[in-house]
């Protein structure tokens, strides 16, 4: 073998190892910077596609800005959990088959749901010990949850993104 | 809001195409990726023969279609089982194994005779024995993927796990010396022809039960405390468990003469019980014990002996390599030169003398590529396990349940710790432990017991980035049956 095929290819080699990390990086990376971001979790409301950078997305998404279309935990052992919302309904409790699994000590087992109706998402207490709170209003019936606005359920909070 | 109602249903709509393609399973970005990670190890394997042979024979390509086959099927595997698994880390664990793979067979070129090199069959020597035990290892990985398909199933078995790890970990301390003792630690079990390293797969198990022990107690843990220099302690009587892990992986220190394995399982406890609790307290009580038992069983070694005598000799290696350079001190000081040989480029596959390095296809196999491709091929390979670690630990991010928050960010961390302790040890940063590279080092149980704890990372990153309405009518819920059944029993085991 000559020593410049092997020269060329030993480097050739190193370029291309970085080349694998750099690329599983680039698949990787909306999650690495989504991390970034969900430190602010007061912060205004953010968009779900906003780290793909698709141009298209950007101008439609400030008209329909209303829809939620994320759950994020923002206090509580969970704190910083999303979930990304389609159209089944949301349970939260300490049973292990809810969607959301709180173990906090003012939870009940089946403590509330979230439930979508023409694009608008009602909370719903199912009958829970310590009760689910909208904002600072206790929850009797479904209730729509505006954009941002807290549910407690124990020391949990939990908002809807758009 | 309720006026917004009428307006908000096209956007819904357009909304859950958003949603759907935020949730996309990137099964085909990690089938691409596993592709370029093949054809790595496949030009590592072409260029390893055209450095050793002159020559790159017709079947240089074996060995990489072997384990690009086998890494195929479980990309099929986590396709159906898994689909929203994190498309990064099985390429990423594939390309570090089929290197590892490829640096054995290369080893095995050096080693046979000139004659009889071109003609090594594909599962011959250390490289062919490892390629056999990958395919097992990721059958294994498969399986548990299969077989655990809600990673909160596993948290049943709690205390059966940990028990089986705590036995796991004592085997080899209480089994006679003939029988578990390799190069002065006590880490093996060897049956027939077999050596197994049990304590490999004690990792996982103890994990599991620290992860379902501290979903229990992170309340007490975290909200009883003393506050002192602005730092909140936990009170006395709740540091017994950490106390317990402390007491046992001393006794692995001196009883089994590693103080890789020590540092591993008590670290792994203590960075558990940080993530449970938030507290910075735990992580400080943690290095204090550790340091302090570490310099304990230095001072016992050097005034005492006995048990401690072996940790007081690696200490004294670490301190100054050059102080015996042909004896005690030989693996160490050859390691550091192999490094130094390879500087900044390496010499390039195949280039480089790994025989002179004791261990090279087991411990040392980190200087012994680092003299081949150089600090930029090593720091690549750190930059690999440093992502799969922050896959894991996204993993546990996102999932939404507290247990298997504790139980990726415990795997991830110790992956971590792991490669911590072993590069660490080869370039002298801390004393050298005897801890396998995951997936780089020749050995089953060490590529066994890792596999499976990529299994269980993908089945929570599964958990955590599956949407809650699944695509095309997928329920999120793993069919695991119906929610009653589920219902009886976990509940109190999620309780704290």
């Amino acid at each position: 073998m000559p020593e410049l095929v092997i020269t060329v290819a030993r480097f050739g080699f190193l370029i291309l190892l970085w080349i694998f990390v750099f690329t599983v990086v680039g698949v990787i990376r909306r999650d690495l910077f989504a991390g970034a971001r969900s430190g602010r979790l007061v912060a205004a409301p953010r968009t779900v596609g906003a780290s793909t950078g698709q141009a298209t997305a950007r101008p439609a998404k400030v008209k329909r800005g209303r829809a939620a279309h994320q759950l994020v935990v923002t206090a509580g052992q969970l704190a910083g959990t999303r979930i990304t919302l389609g159209e089944a309904q949301i349970t939260i409790g300490r049973a292990e088959d809810s969607t959301l699994v709180i173990t906090d000590d003012y939870a009940s087992a089946r403590h509330a749901r979230l439930v979508p109706r023409d694009g608008q998402w009602f909370v719903e207490d199912l009958g829970s010990t310590n009760g689910t709170y909208l904002d600072r209003a206790k929850v009797t019936g479904p209730t729509p949850v505006p954009l941002g606005v807290p549910i407690r359920i124990g020391r949990t909070s939990l908002e809807l993104r758009p | 809001m309720t006026a917004a109602a009428t307006p908000a249903t096209s956007p819904a709509t357009a909304g859950e195409r958003s949603g759907v393609r935020l949730a996309r399973s990137r099964r085909n970005a990690e089938l691409s990726l596993l592709l370029l990670a093949m054809a790595l190890v496949a030009a590592y394997g072409a260029m390893v023969e055209a450095k050793v042979l002159d020559t790159v024979t017709p079947t240089f390509w074996v060995p990489a279609a072997a384990l690009t086959a086998v890494f195929l099927g479980m990309h099929l595997v986590i396709r159906f089982l898994a689909p929203f698994a994190d498309p990064a880390l099985l390429p990423a664990v594939a390309l570090l194994n089929g290197l590892g793979v490829g640096f054995l067979h290369r080893l095995d070129l050096a080693n046979a005779a000139p004659a009889e090199r071109a003609e090594l069959a594909t599962f011959a020597g250390t490289g062919g024995r490892q390629l056999a035990w990958t395919l097992i290892s990721v059958i294994l990985a498969a399986g548990l993927l299969a077989l655990m398909r809600d990673h909160r199933s596993i948290s049943r078995y709690a205390y059966t796990l940990g028990l089986a790890g705590i036995v796991l970990v004592m085997l080899p301390a209480v089994l006679p010396r003939s029988m578990s003792e390799i190069n002065g630690a006590k880490l093996w079990v060897r049956i027939g022809g077999f050596t197994i390293q049990p304590g490999e797969f004690a990792k996982l198990a103890l994990l599991v039960f620290f992860a379902y022990y501290l979903v229990r107690k992170r309340e007490v843990l975290s909200l009883a405390s003393h506050r002192f220099l602005g730092i909140d302690f936990p009170r006395g009587r709740d540091l017994g468990p950490v106390l317990v892990v402390w007491v046992i992986s001393l006794l692995v220190l001196v009883f089994e003469k590693d103080l890789g394995t020590s540092l591993l399982y008590f670290g792994m406890f203590v960075a558990t019980v940080y993530i449970a609790t938030e507290r910075v307290s735990w992580l400080l009580i943690g290095l204090v014990l550790f340091f302090g038992g570490a310099y304990l069983a230095y001072v016992l070694g050097s005034t005492v002996g006995g048990p401690f005598l072996n940790f007081y000799h690696r200490a004294e290696i670490w301190l100054d390599p050059f102080a015996d350079p042909y004896d005690r001190g030989y693996q160490l000081v050859q390691g550091l030169l192999a490094l130094g040989t390879g500087g900044l480029f390496g010499a390039g596959p195949g280039g480089g003398q790994p025989l002179l390095l004791p261990e090279v296809q087991n411990d040392f196999i980190f200087a012994g590529i680092g003299e081949e491709i150089g600090l930029f091929g090593l720091s690549a390979l750190l930059m690999i396990y440093l992502l799969i670690v922050e896959r894991g630990l996204r993993a546990a991010l996102a999932v939404r349940d507290s247990f298997g928050k504790l139980l990726a960010g415990g795997l991830a961390f110790t992956l971590a710790l792991q490669v911590f302790v072993i590069v660490g040890g080869i370039s002298k940063l801390i004393p050298l432990t005897g801890q396998t590279t995951p997936f780089l080092s020749a050995g089953g149980s060490s590529l066994m017991a890792n596999w499976l704890i990529i299994a269980v990372l993908l089945r929570v990153s599964d958990a955590g980035r599956r949407p809650v309405s699944g695509v095309g009518g997928k329920v999120s819920r793993p069919a695991g049956g119906p929610p009653e059944q589920l219902h009886g029993a976990p509940t109190e085991v999620i309780r704290p």
